[in-house]
């Protein structure tokens, strides 16, 4: 499989008058072409500032203290600002949640999902916008061409959000991040830009890459997923892998603490505690003290990626050889049951 | 749902029109009309401009209804006269939870001063005293420290900063209390916690909830009954188990296919149902009409009789 991005050993700090907060710790993970990969996590776990780097949208108080995160095998954090605005809305284009703030509301729809053609592309204003009305029938904007000439006011919320993602997708860019593109929209529309997504990927073929916090949004969109927890990656795998045969505590807590509509529990099962202070991280785990799972050496030392299956990863000390069994909430158990009902044959050993 | 279960809040014909007679006129709510029962939660459900929030705040009464009826306790709380002594007891037993704590609470203000606003309104304490200790009590019923008093809201995170919303509604001993989509600015971890609090106290206190929200999962958990709300109107009223198993209206059935699940392999069949307004949604005359015993639909004269054979082929494979 071709290799698009692949994000090394990246650490970012923030300046705040409280001293540095060490956003991003150490992460690494890759994008291969024509997949789509879901980063999940709360906020402040750090999903949205790893991918704002790949855009270099960083904040001016943001350091990157070490790695490299390289595109097609280029380090883009050595290039110049001019060489990433080449970059950005060309090789990598962005949508963002909120589709009431993310377009210019003084300026017409079709200038706006035209804009990148014309400053990446050497094209006549004409054609540009003979582009803009393809790509917005493309995205299900209908009899686009009439509508060329409005503003953002005169669309609904699921229409703006098209119209974002007919900017993001007009130069067919590698790779689309979408932050959390549906968290602001209702759950009709949301599946159909959930729909809309994955029939483009298929069209123009770029890899996406989608930052969300609702794992039922994850389970219909992505090929791979990786879970943050305090600007760490603390799991990864296969959709199936991270679904079915969760491995890190978090996880599990992630996944038990949504209902489903089959809940019918006298209480919902909710992560005790919040999340630390990346002021000062804990040392060990990040998630020690809010896992009934953790052991001594959890406070101590933190713990290394343990493979599951080869493509498959988490970074708790319970995959140990030495690590206790452990008694896992029934949630987990029924997912593992339906795992190894798909894999009878791994389950043998 | 039991028959004996005292009705608290009564909305009848309610219709809320903004800017009525102008260009602009916006009928944000039309005929809508249900009960909810003294220590239920009921759900309200709906997208985004359907009138959830709007029937929320006219219950409280931040709107002048345009017509029809909101009797709490049996009283018409329309004629209730600003400033008068009945107002004011309305007033401390109707309290409402805000959707964004960051918002909903006066960053100038220490969190003990806005817990015990409502107290020093409603004159329920009587010294200095008397009212740090009723903070500090609040403050630890909602699991927060009471030597967080004397802080400010900035120092809390997103689902503290709800904990102390929702303590200071429970600070005047409400009987009923409005919570407009409480959790959907919370993470997910945090969100159980909350709604756990709330049942909590619920539990405890014999509390009654209007639960606004759009997260159709987190719904069906915490409510007993959840009526549907669509373009103003409510199209579907029932227990909450009947909604999810037997839904009858199109716009309620299209809603729950839309409901993701974390779960690939459902994602993967999961064919969302389409739904088509004109077919329910012409100009004929719909009223509410009990098709099933607790569940009512909103209906047309002559569509009434296929909801009731609809309603009865679903419990017929029960």
């Amino acid at each position: 499989m071709d290799r698009i991005l692949d994000v090394k050993d990246l650490a970012i700090d923030f300046a705040t008058f409280a001293g540095p907060v060490h956003a991003i710790r150490h992460v690494s993970f890759h994008l291969d072409k024509g997949e789509t990969l879901a980063i999940v996590g709360e906020s402040g776990s750090g999903k949205s500032v790893t991918m704002r780097t790949v855009m270099g949208l960083l904040a001016n108080n943001a350091s990157i203290t070490s790695g490299e995160v390289l595109l097609e095998g280029d380090d883009i954090l050595k290039k110049s600002e001019k060489e990433m605005n080449a970059m950005r809305g060309n090789d990598v284009a962005m949508i963002f949640q909120d589709p009431m703030t993310s377009l210019d509301p003084t300026m017409t729809i079709g200038k706006q999902v035209a804009e990148p053609l014309l400053l990446h592309n050497d094209i006549s204003k004409k054609a540009a916008l003979k582009e803009a009305v393809r790509t917005l029938e493309l995205v299900g904007i209908n009899d686009a061409e009439s509508r060329l000439n409005d503003y953002p006011h005169q669309f609904s919320g699921g229409q703006r959000q098209r119209i974002v993602i007919a900017i993001a997708i007009i130069n067919h860019p590698k790779i689309l991040i979408a932050d959390e593109p549906t968290t602001a929209l209702d759950v009709t529309i949301q599946a159909q830009i959930i729909h809309l997504l994955k029939d483009l990927q298929t069209k123009i073929d770029t890899a996406i890459i989608f930052i969300t916090h609702d794992l039922g949004v994850v389970a219909g969109i992505a090929d791979r997923v990786e879970v943050m927890y305090a600007g760490k990656i603390i799991e990864y795998g296969d959709v199936d892998e991270v679904f079915y045969n969760p491995q890190h505590p978090y996880t599990w807590g992630l996944l038990e603490a949504m209902p489903t509509l089959e809940t019918k529990r006298d209480r919902l099962f909710a992560i005790p505690g919040t999340p630390p202070d990346l002021l000062d991280p804990p040392k060990g785990d990040a998630f020690a003290p809010r896992n009934p799972f953790a052991m001594q050496i959890d406070t101590e030392q933190e713990p290394p990626f343990f493979p599951v299956s080869p493509t498959h990863y988490a970074a708790t000390w319970l995959l140990h050889p030495d690590a206790p069994k452990v008694e896992v909430p029934e949630e987990i158990k029924r997912r593992w049951g339906i795992w190894a009902a798909k894999h009878p044959a791994k389950e043998a050993d | 749902m039991t028959d004996k279960k005292k009705v608290l809040v009564q909305v009848k014909d309610l219709v809320q029109t903004f800017n009525a007679g102008k260009k602009n006129e916006v009928k944000a709510i039309q005929d809508v009309t249900f009960d909810i029962y003294e220590g239920e939660t009921l759900g309200l459900v709906g997208e985004s401009g359907s009138g959830k929030t709007t029937t929320g705040r006219a219950i409280i009464r931040l709107y002048d209804p345009t017509s029809g009826e909101v009797l709490f306790e049996g009283k018409d709380i329309a004629k209730l006269k600003n400033g008068s002594k009945e107002m004011l007891d309305f007033r401390r037993q109707t309290q409402m939870i805000f959707q964004d704590p960051y918002a909903s609470l006066n960053p100038r203000m220490k969190v003990k001063d806005i817990i015990a606003e409502g107290l020093d309104i409603h004159h329920l304490v009587n010294s200095e005293k008397e009212r740090d200790d009723r903070v500090a009590e609040l403050l630890e019923e909602v699991g927060l420290n009471a030597d967080h008093s004397t802080r400010y809201p900035h120092e809390f995170s997103g689902g503290q900063r709800q904990r102390i919303g929702i303590a200071r509604a429970l600070a005047v001993e409400p009987k009923f209390i409005i919570a407009d989509e409480p959790i959907s600015a919370l993470d997910v971890s945090i969100q159980a916690q909350v709604v756990n609090l709330m049942k909590d106290i619920q539990d405890k206190q014999g509390l009654t909830y209007l639960f606004i929200a759009h997260d159709l999962s987190m719904v069906k958990y915490i409510s007993d009954r959840i009526a549907v709300m669509h373009y103003g109107k409510i199209v579907e009223l029932a227990s909450s188990d009947e909604v999810y198993n037997h839904p009858l209206h199109p716009y309620t059935e299209s809603l729950l296919s839309a409901i993701p699940e974390p779960d690939p392999d459902t994602e993967r069949l999961r064919v969302p149902i389409p739904y088509d307004a004109a077919k329910v949604e012409d100009d004929r005359p719909r009223k509410m009409v009990e098709v099933y015993p607790g569940h009512f639909v909103f209906a047309a004269e002559d569509e009434i009789q296929g909801y009731k054979d609809a309603a009865a082929k679903a419990h017929a494979n029960d």
